[in-house]
């Protein structure tokens, strides 16, 4: 943007900003590491564009419902979002489609994790136990670290969060709920279980503080979700495409920024559940 | 002034210091009642690990872009600087009707939403661009600046006017009476807010933008504390530089470098958006289709859910931190005087000052949260260090202004004796005065402790942005507003009460940046 138009910009606070040059733009939020997302997505940027013929641009967010508002907005046109996010965004822009998911994505799971000095020990079911415990979800837009794990509790114990545990945060990340499960600030907390097997390889996690004492039955997560009027923007069979550079996507430095092993192909029917569970615990309305 | 308030007219007839002590009696009365309702349990932690880490990481700091970080500074830095421009000369036209009501009930409102959550409703409205991250921060400081700007004014000696021919518009008066005899105080009030911009700016990194807390929040987050010190530190940095850098003679080349450095924005069409916005996504589904039952039991369920246990919560953390900041203030402060600490000894006292105001209060939870568990006390604790290190920093700049002018004698006492008999009693009208602006402040900053499982209305609103149920936030932004316009006319009795309004003496050397 050149110095005129930032001035303008600045001029013309109250109009919104114009289109401009027409560039297909992206954004991701990974679900561990948000170091370095700049360099890390322009690479991807850099092979889509190679793919698709069209200047792809990256810019980077902050939260799920960042990523919807940029997607509504036509900000963004495709994101690498979670699975309630997903769901959320094809709600609010009709047309658009879930294309690919993560390999892992189709058997995703949590894991409830709980500090040993509470004496929960691994089991099959979730435990009495929890109950008056302290409890930490992730982010609260989270399929993994808030909607499923919820989702199982409620089911388990018939009642709410709020009413099982004798307290219920929100850390907003899945990385601060291991470290405050583990420090004991939380007794018990939900975690995406490629966070936690990560975080364990890198040895951050103390075994003899902090274990998982349940996994949730497996479901669908994070895709890659397209808005629907992209054809009609960048041409016939634009979205095709696009779905084909993702699944192609093989260089394990590409894959690694999200991180998946490979993509597959996805569609909106496959997220039914995921709605069909934020409606069953009121995080969507009808 | 006092006379036209009936309750005031009543105190009045008794001493100052009476009234003084009644209001913090009363202040104080009613934060010990508020411990015995709010949610303050310790639970037993371990933890040395993660301290242990983040003390390394503040210790050792480490970043390997200096690229990234430069540009970081200078958009932090472009946005507050921007910002200000922009929202003095607004502020400056508003305080000029400050008189009318309903300017004032304007101004509250929009003081009242946090910086954030401008942020979050721009971002509705106008994308990840710059012109949300100007408008969140230029809005509220429009408000603030009207309101204080108005003060000011307001203390002015009416005597100018007599000079003036009587036909004089009421502008031409303003412009030259009271604009000269406050113009002192005005700079100087500039001066701090912005530095309080420069903050705002940074934690407005916190939803997306690119300033200082979009690279402070992951690294914090995700527990890369190395690279957060060096954020941490980056920032103090900036902080404690600004008499340095902020020359008048360069601030129009500096504001031009601003333009350049606002991040670019990327496409984005969807002018239409901002219509359906205002009038679809801000009201509940019922009210839209005029079904007014179903309205009003969507009201009525916002109402027992998460309005009534939130507003109640919000009060109560509020009163304790507000109490508490009182406290921090009258330890902090004279650590950072040159009476009382000495003219090299105060510059630790003034780090450390620097180190709590600078911090984010949401990492300031996140450490307490670590060391006495999950429940309102860190958020006390965060609240109430960073608005007394803030408050007490203004106050031992009173102090220093005073050292060594005609008001000292060579007999003043020295130490303990000092602090009790002439400087604290000095201090404390113009204390209890920042404290209650401050209130309002506290207020606002309550509302994001939501990883402390505290749900207050910001809790609330946060999780509405979440949910994408704008209708929730509007409403329960209202209910804040709301909240915020009734503490700011009961801040307003109790300071006329007390009669701290402070003197524009002591009002001009508090906000003394030097």
């Amino acid at each position: 943007m050149s110095f005129v138009r930032r001035m303008m910009a600045l001029v013309l606070l109250a109009l919104p900003a114009w289109a401009q040059a027409e560039s297909f733009v992206f954004t991701a939020i990974p679900d561990a590491d948000e170091s370095r997302l700049q360099q890390r997505f322009g690479k991807v940027a850099d092979y889509l564009t190679e793919q698709l013929g069209v200047e792809v641009k990256y810019i980077p967010v902050k939260s799920y419902a960042a990523a919807i508002t940029a997607f509504r907005n036509n900000q963004v046109q495709l994101a690498w979002f979670g699975g309630l996010s997903g769901v959320q965004a094809r709600r609010l822009v009709p047309g658009s489609e879930a294309l690919a998911q993560g390999y892992e994505d189709q058997f995703f799971k949590s894991y409830i994790i709980a500090n040993t000095r509470t004496g929960l020990a691994p089991s099959d079911s979730l435990s009495d136990a929890l109950k008056g415990k302290t409890f930490t979800f992730g982010s609260k837009g989270s399929t993994s670290g808030r909607l499923m794990p919820e989702f199982y509790l409620r089911e388990h114990f018939g009642a709410a969060p709020e009413a099982i545990f004798g307290r219920v945060g929100f850390s907003g990340d899945h990385s601060r709920t291991i470290a405050q499960v583990q420090a004991g600030a939380y007794e018990v907390g939900a975690v995406n279980y490629a966070v936690w097997e990560k975080e364990l390889e890198e040895g951050k996690i103390d075994p003899s503080k902090v274990t998982v004492i349940w996994t949730t039955p497996t479901y669908p997560d994070y895709q890659w979700t397209v808005r629907g009027d992209v054809d009609a923007h960048f041409g016939a069979g634009f979205k095709e495409k696009v779905r084909a550079a993702l699944l192609e996507m093989k260089a394990p430095d590409l894959l690694a920024s999200f991180p998946r092993q490979s993509f597959v192909p996805a569609s909106n029917d496959d997220y039914g559940p995921i709605e069909a569970t934020a409606r069953a615990i009121g995080l969507l309305d009808d | 002034m006092i006379s036209s308030d009936p309750l005031g007219a009543v105190y009045a007839s008794r001493s100052s210091a009476r009234v003084l002590n009644g209001v913090c009696v009363l202040l104080v009365g009613l934060a010990v009642l508020a411990i015995w309702g709010a949610d303050l349990a310790l639970y037993p932690v371990d933890p040395w690990q993660e301290l242990d880490r983040i003390g390394q990481g503040l210790l050792l700091p480490r970043w390997d872009e200096p690229v990234v970080l430069l540009q970081a500074v200078g958009q932090t830095v472009a946005f507050a600087l921007l910002a200000v421009a922009i929202s003095v000369p607004l502020g400056l036209l508003l305080s000029m009707f400050f008189h009318r009501r309903m300017v004032r009930v304007l101004c509250a409102s929009v003081r009242s939403v946090h910086e954030l959550f401008w942020g979050l409703i721009f971002m509705q409205l106008y994308g990840l661009s710059a012109t949300t991250g100007l408008l969140a921060i230029l809005v509220p400081f429009t408000g603030v600046f009207a309101k204080v700007f108005a003060e000011m004014f307001e203390q002015q000696s009416r005597d100018p006017l007599l000079t003036l021919a009587p036909r004089l518009n009421s502008l031409k008066r303003h412009l030259y009476t009271d604009v000269p005899q406050a113009w002192p105080a005005l700079v100087s009030y500039t001066r701090y807010r912005f530095e309080c911009a420069l903050r705002s700016s940074a934690i407005l990194g916190f939803i997306g933008l690119p300033t200082l807390g979009f690279h402070l929040e992951t690294a914090f987050k995700q527990g890369q504390y190395a690279e957060a010190g060096a954020l941490l530190w980056a920032f103090l940095l900036l902080i404690a530089s600004i008499r340095f850098w902020v020359r008048p003679r360069l601030i129009p080349v500096y504001l031009l470098l601003a333009v350049w450095l606002l991040p670019e924005t990327a496409g984005f069409s969807n002018g239409g958006y901002f219509w359906q916005f205002i009038s679809q996504d801000i009201w509940p589904v019922a009210l839209r289709e005029g079904d007014l039952s179903g309205a009003l039991d969507w009201y009525g369920y916002m109402l027992s859910e998460q309005v009534w246990p939130g507003l109640v919560q919000t009060l109560l953390l509020t009163q304790i931190a507000l109490v508490l900041t009182g406290v921090i203030i009258l330890l902090a402060y004279p650590l950072a005087t040159q009476s009382m600490a000495g003219t090299f000894m105060r510059w630790p006292g003034r780090f450390l000052l620097l180190v709590l105001r600078s911090t984010p209060e949401m990492m300031l939870a996140f450490v307490f949260m670590l060391l006495c568990g999950p429940s309102g006390l860190p958020a006390v604790m965060a609240l109430a260090l960073h608005n007394g290190g803030l408050i007490a920093f203004l106050v031992a700049n009173a102090s220093d202004a005073e050292y060594g002018s005609r008001l000292s004698r060579p007999d003043d006492p020295k130490g303990l004796l000092r602090y009790a008999y002439i400087e604290t009693p000095r201090r404390f009208p113009a204390m209890l005065a920042f404290l209650f602006y401050r209130w309002e402040v506290i207020l606002r900053e309550s509302a994001i402790m939501g990883i402390l499982g505290i749900a207050t209305l910001g809790f609330y609103i946060d999780s509405a942005f979440e949910e994408i149920r704008y209708d929730r936030a509007f409403l329960l932004i209202a209910v804040t507003a709301l909240l915020n316009v009734l503490v700011d006319s009961l801040s307003r009795r109790l300071r006329r009460l007390a009669q701290t309004e402070p003197s524009r003496q002591q009002e001009m050397s508090c906000l003394k940046m030097e």
